[in-house]
């Protein structure tokens, strides 16, 4: 025990020893999460990897994961942020249905308690580095929204983290319409997520998807996406620009 | 009642298993001014007697809103009342800021109820002399609560609390199985007649009263004094037509008629048996 101690209260986060109490950096992350309303519900897609910054060092890691009886969380940033908030949203859900009443809580409210907790961290200069997207159907009212490790948080018909932002909106602000069928989500939300393996480094080739519906929940078997790299403009790189690499 | 050497304390059980300080504090909801609520499957609504001391002063607020899609009205010790509607009003708006969604109704009445009971095991506390009506909306539907002293917490189709409550209560049992499909008109109508139940021949003004109306689509709000005499006229003259525009069928519940009350009065109380549940 140093009695001839900082100056600095405890609680400070000032200084270099209070550096080892709050999150500075991520060390295991996920990539990109991509979703999308349609028709019966939500679809959502996430790949199985958990960087160790450059290295792909964890190929089965389960990204989303179901809340409660209505509602779908993904994650991108940090994996053991992730179970953090996960099991605060277990002790949520538990309590929930310790009341065993009736009530129980929707997707909307579970979105709005997470943007809580992220703003809340955020403003304590400790955030869980994560990027959030929560989509969930409740007495027939389908609800897609996302939250930030800064609290940002809105809803939208389709939404994404991370690179999926930059590579995977576009192609579903173009090609996204009311009432997709289940097997038209599919097939755009795999045209995101394959240009998210083209071009995302952190992304691998071995991805779920997952559908919540007023049913309930259901999650693929991991599954990896056709590939082409036969383009001719990779053949030769060097074509347009001698000394490239 | 009478007094006895096992009621000083709310922490001293009687022989026969009685906490007298708690049915005291029954007793003062009894004394106070009656308070009635009634629901329907989309609409619930809260009537009370609103008696002024004096020609000088204003009548006690008894009917509160909670949030948009729940109010209280209470009689005994108002300012107990008052107290427990901050704290209701509190954890309404602490849900919604935190979920975005209404606190259900259900949930609010057992933290009610389990702070009420918090007062009835504590040697330094007091039990809350109040009893309130809890009228709330919830996704299951319409919800009408009472909340006791004792800390405990019954749902009714329709109920009455405070003095001459039981004149009230007479009438509202003969009525009851009609309010889960009645329209929000005659609910008020039917709550209006039982407050007048309750004030033993005085002509019912809308200046002794108040209403208040919570339901689908309607968000909860004290009904204001015209509206309310424009009601009151509606049914208290028999045979006559059409009420002003606002009511539609007032002409039906002026048919109604007025139906004498020979209910018997007065604050009941049941020697021998604890009246936990009221």
């Amino acid at each position: 025990m140093n009695f001839m101690a900082s100056k600095q209260p405890e609680n400070s986060l000032l200084g270099p020893e209070a550096d080892s109490q709050r999150t500075l950096y991520p060390y295991v992350t996920g990539t990109s999460v991509v979703a999308l309303k349609y028709k019966d519900g939500i679809l959502m897609a996430a790949d199985m990897g958990g960087s160790y910054g450059s290295t792909l060092r964890y190929k089965s890691v389960e990204r989303m994961k179901p809340i409660g009886k209505h509602s779908l969380l993904g994650a991108s940033g940090e994996i053991s942020d992730f179970q953090e908030i996960l099991r605060y949203l277990d002790e949520l859900i538990l309590y929930d249905n310790m009341w065993d009443d009736g009530n129980s809580l929707g997707p909307k409210e579970v979105h709005n308690y997470l943007t809580r907790v992220m703003y809340n961290r955020r403003n304590k200069f400790n955030p869980l580095w994560n990027s959030l997207v929560l989509g969930g159907v409740k007495n027939g009212q389908k609800y897609l929204g996302t939250v930030s490790m800064i609290g940002v948080n809105f809803e939208d018909n389709h939404v994404a983290t991370g690179f999926g932002n930059h590579l995977a909106r576009p192609i579903l602000r173009q090609e996204w319409h009311e009432n997709l069928s289940y097997e038209d989500g599919v097939r755009l939300l795999e045209k995101c997520m394959r240009v998210l393996l083209y071009r995302d480094r952190s992304a691998i080739n071995k991805l779920q998807i997952a559908k919540i519906t007023e049913e309930g929940m259901t999650i693929s078997q991991p599954y990896s996406l056709k590939t082409y790299w036969e383009f001719s403009a990779f053949a030769n790189p060097a074509q347009g620009a001698v000394g490239t690499w | 009642m009478f007094r006895n050497q096992y009621d000083t304390d709310v922490t001293t059980w009687s022989p026969a298993g009685r906490l007298f300080q708690v049915e005291y504090a029954m007793e003062a909801v009894k004394q106070g001014s009656a308070a009635i609520g009634l629901r329907s499957k989309t609409h619930i609504v809260l009537g009370c007697v609103n008696k002024a001391n004096s020609e000088l002063s204003s009548h006690q607020k008894k009917i509160f809103k909670v949030d948009d899609h729940i109010g209280v009205a209470i009689a005994g010790l108002t300012a107990d009342g008052r107290v427990l509607s901050r704290y209701m009003r509190n954890e309404c708006i602490n849900y919604s800021f935190t979920y975005e969604s209404p606190l259900p109704v259900g949930r609010l009445v057992v933290q009610l109820a389990d702070k009420a009971q918090v007062c009835t095991q504590r040697s330094w506390k007091r039990p809350y002399g109040v009893g309130l009506l809890v009228a709330g909306l919830d996704e299951s539907g319409a919800h009408l609560y009472y909340n006791c002293p004792s800390g405990n917490y019954f749902e009714y189709q329709a109920f009455a609390i405070g003095s001459r409550s039981q004149a009230a209560k007479t009438y509202l049992e003969r009525r009851f199985k009609n309010f889960s499909d009645s329209s929000r008109d005659n609910l008020v109508k039917d709550a209006l007649m039982a407050i007048r139940e309750t004030l033993q021949g005085e002509t019912l003004k809308s200046s002794i009263c108040t209403v208040a109306v919570v339901g689908v689509g309607e968000p909860f709000h004290i009904l204001d004094q015209e509206t309310v005499q424009q009601m009151i006229d509606a049914f208290e003259i028999v045979g006559e037509q059409e009420g002003p525009a606002a009511e539609p069928d007032a002409a039906a519940a002026a048919a109604a008629g007025q139906e004498a009350a020979a209910a018997d009065q007065g604050g009941s109380t049941e020697e021998g048996v604890a009246p936990m549940d009221i």
